[in-house]
């Protein structure tokens, strides 16, 4: 029952700072929920056999991608917050009921479409990394080379974005 | 015992709240964060296949997820810079420009 205790003490805390990332007045900590929440999320793909991904989590997302959110956030140093007047065009209650009505349908799907998939059952081992490697370079390669082209042009363009003089 | 539909209830839980964020709030910055709880969930509930049809499929393509969001990251972050620059706001209310 360790597993269970695990699962639902990590399931809370990733809704926890979830709530929190969505709810936090200040932007700051919305992003330091935030790297709270992606390490939480590395810690649940470790109890999933995802040893590699739970790596890569911690070191894509909350040591790169919050790094750059927080810079920006910084850099973006407001005197009068967005939040601190109210627009009376803006209809921020219907977007929290859509937000419900998105929340009961993806449930109603998972309640009614629940069935168990059939898959080709591979075999998983204890520690999964040689595996993940050989799919993306040999099943996925043409995808992987896509992806590092688009990261590639990504860099670019924040590059190009973030320049001073166009 | 956990099986794949608790965390598909958690994926669908934390896709909410990334939903609510995006709907919700008008801090720019605050939304793209909200779109990467809700890459997040995708995540989890590709793992969580992973994992459960003991396949290393869900995996690979988690990684793909996560190079999307680096990008997305990236791109929208110089965005909203380049953005401040010229209005001295980040509040999407008054990101009106391409409006009518």
């Amino acid at each position: 029952m360790a597993e269970a205790a695990a699962f639902y003490i990590l399931a809370a805390l990733i809704l926890g700072f979830g709530v929190l990332v969505v709810t936090a007045k200040s932007a700051v900590h919305s992003v330091l929920f935030l790297v709270a929440d992606f390490l939480c999320v590395a810690a649940l793909y470790v109890t999933l056999q995802a040893e590699f991904l739970a790596v890569i989590q911690v070191m894509v997302y909350a040591g790169g991608i919050v790094v750059l959110y927080l810079f920006v956030v910084m850099l973006v140093n407001l005197k009068r917050p967005p939040d601190a007047q109210r627009d009376p065009r803006r209809l921020g209650r219907l977007g929290a009921v859509l937000a419900v009505a998105v929340m009961v349908e993806l449930a109603a799907i998972l309640a009614v479409g629940w069935s168990r998939p059939e898959g080709e059952a591979g075999a998983l081992g204890p520690s999964n990394v040689a595996q993940v490697g050989r799919a993306l370079y040999t099943d996925y390669l043409i995808p992987f080379e896509l992806a590092s082209i688009l990261l590639l042009v990504a860099m670019i363009g924040a590059i190009l974005l973030a320049r001073r003089e166009m | 015992m956990i099986t794949a539909t608790h965390y598909l209830l958690l994926s669908v839980g934390l896709f909410s709240l990334g939903v609510i964020g995006v709907l919700t709030r008008r801090n720019i910055i605050i939304i793209l964060m909200s779109i990467e709880l809700m890459l997040n969930a995708v995540n989890i509930n590709l793992v969580a296949f992973s994992h459960e049809l003991q396949n290393v499929v869900g995996q690979a393509f988690a990684v793909f997820v996560i190079v999307i969001a680096a990008a997305e990251a990236a791109v929208g972050l110089g965005i909203i810079l380049a953005f401040y620059r010229n209005k001295e706001t980040v509040n999407i209310d008054e990101m009106n420009l391409l409006r009518w």
